[in-house]
């Protein structure tokens, strides 16, 4: 079963706005991955440093939350752009 | 509709009626109140706290020097260094600013954060952009700045072809887009999280017929505004650390 002749039956405006929500699914979907691996691995690295060295924590967590930041960003340009997609 | 949940358009959650001064340039509405009154707080804490100066703080003014405090410690000291000082009033003005501006969102009747609105942190970043680049012009001398970016020491020379562009456009494009973008869409995700929930209870609760699973959505609202309070408070900081960073860099640059 193909899915383009139901989509041939559907009322074009309302194509266009189910097509839009999927598209930002996928914008936001797609910009999430990369970023949430890397948190992962900027968390997961600064845990293990501070266990290995505790009287170094306060150095560690700030420099988390700046790794944390610059990885964030390109997760948060996904969001933004899933918005401005067909805006 | 979803499940017969009528969601509100994004529009009706963030844009608000002009109050005063309607269509013009000027026009004030809910945003430009709650940045007055940020201020005005602002303004009102710091000057309580430093009318008495009594030599142990109590009240207002124990409160006004734990925040200076707070960013001299662990924004100033660990990332510009001894002679990043004289940015620690400019960094705790925008610190204390950000941070009440975000408060907003979760204080009840008000619910909004300025800071989901682009205009905000677009005119911190752009300050900060302008700041972190004069201060780097002015230490360094303007062709030395811009060779410290453009071409980073320690890198073999045919590199430069694609360091040098990469370089150039994540110091003077990428770097206030960043810092706004990552203000702006942190609160404006936080509202909307907020508001989905809170309209799930209250489908729920009108139309009653989820009575068992109302507890959950109202219990995860609940969780997620102390999270907000947390959010707030973490996006306040990496706003003004990563400004502090900039100058930091912009100050001694690599050799």
């Amino acid at each position: 079963m193909s899915l383009l002749p139901i989509l041939a039956e559907q009322d074009p405006g309302e194509l266009v706005k189910g097509l839009t929500a999927v598209g930002r699914g996928i914008v936001y979907g797609g910009a999430a991955i990369g970023p949430g691996i890397g948190i992962g691995i900027v968390v997961g690295n600064a845990i293990s440093a501070m266990a290995r060295q505790p009287e170094s924590a306060g150095m560690v967590r700030t420099t988390m939350f700046l790794g944390i930041a610059f990885t964030e960003a390109l997760a948060l340009f996904g969001f933004v752009l899933a918005f401005i997609v067909a805006g | 509709m979803i499940l017969g949940l009528e969601f509100p358009p994004i529009s009706h959650l963030i844009e608000w009626p002009d109050i005063f001064l309607k269509d013009t340039s000027f026009a004030v509405n809910k945003v430009v109140l709650i940045m007055w009154v940020s201020a005005l707080l602002a303004i009102v804490l710091f000057v309580l706290g430093s009318r008495k100066r009594a030599l142990v703080p109590t009240g207002v003014q124990n409160v006004a020097e734990s925040i200076i405090d707070f960013v001299d410690n662990s924004i100033v000291m660990e990332t510009i260094g001894p002679d990043g000082r004289k940015f620690t009033p400019f960094l705790t003005t925008l610190f204390t600013f950000i941070l009440f501006c975000n408060l907003w969102e979760v204080i009840p009747f008000v619910q909004m954060p300025a800071n989901a609105r682009m205009a905000m942190p677009m005119t911190f970043s752009l300050l900060v952009w302008l700041i972190f680049n004069v201060v780097g012009i002015a230490k360094q001398g303007f062709f030395h700045y811009f060779k410290g970016i453009m071409f980073p020491p320690g890198v073999p020379k045919p590199i430069y072809i694609l360091v040098t562009p990469i370089e150039l456009v994540s110091t003077i494009i990428v770097r206030p887009l960043s810092l706004a973008v990552r203000l702006f869409a942190n609160m404006l995700a936080g509202h909307l999280v907020l508001v989905t929930f809170a309209v799930i209870s209250a489908a729920l609760w009108v139309k009653g017929v989820n009575l068992v699973i109302l507890p959950f959505s109202f219990v995860l609202l609940v969780a997620l505004t102390g999270f907000e309070v947390l959010v707030s408070f973490l996006q306040a900081f990496i706003f003004t650390i990563l400004a502090a960073v900039y100058i930091g860099g912009a100050m001694h640059p690599e050799h």
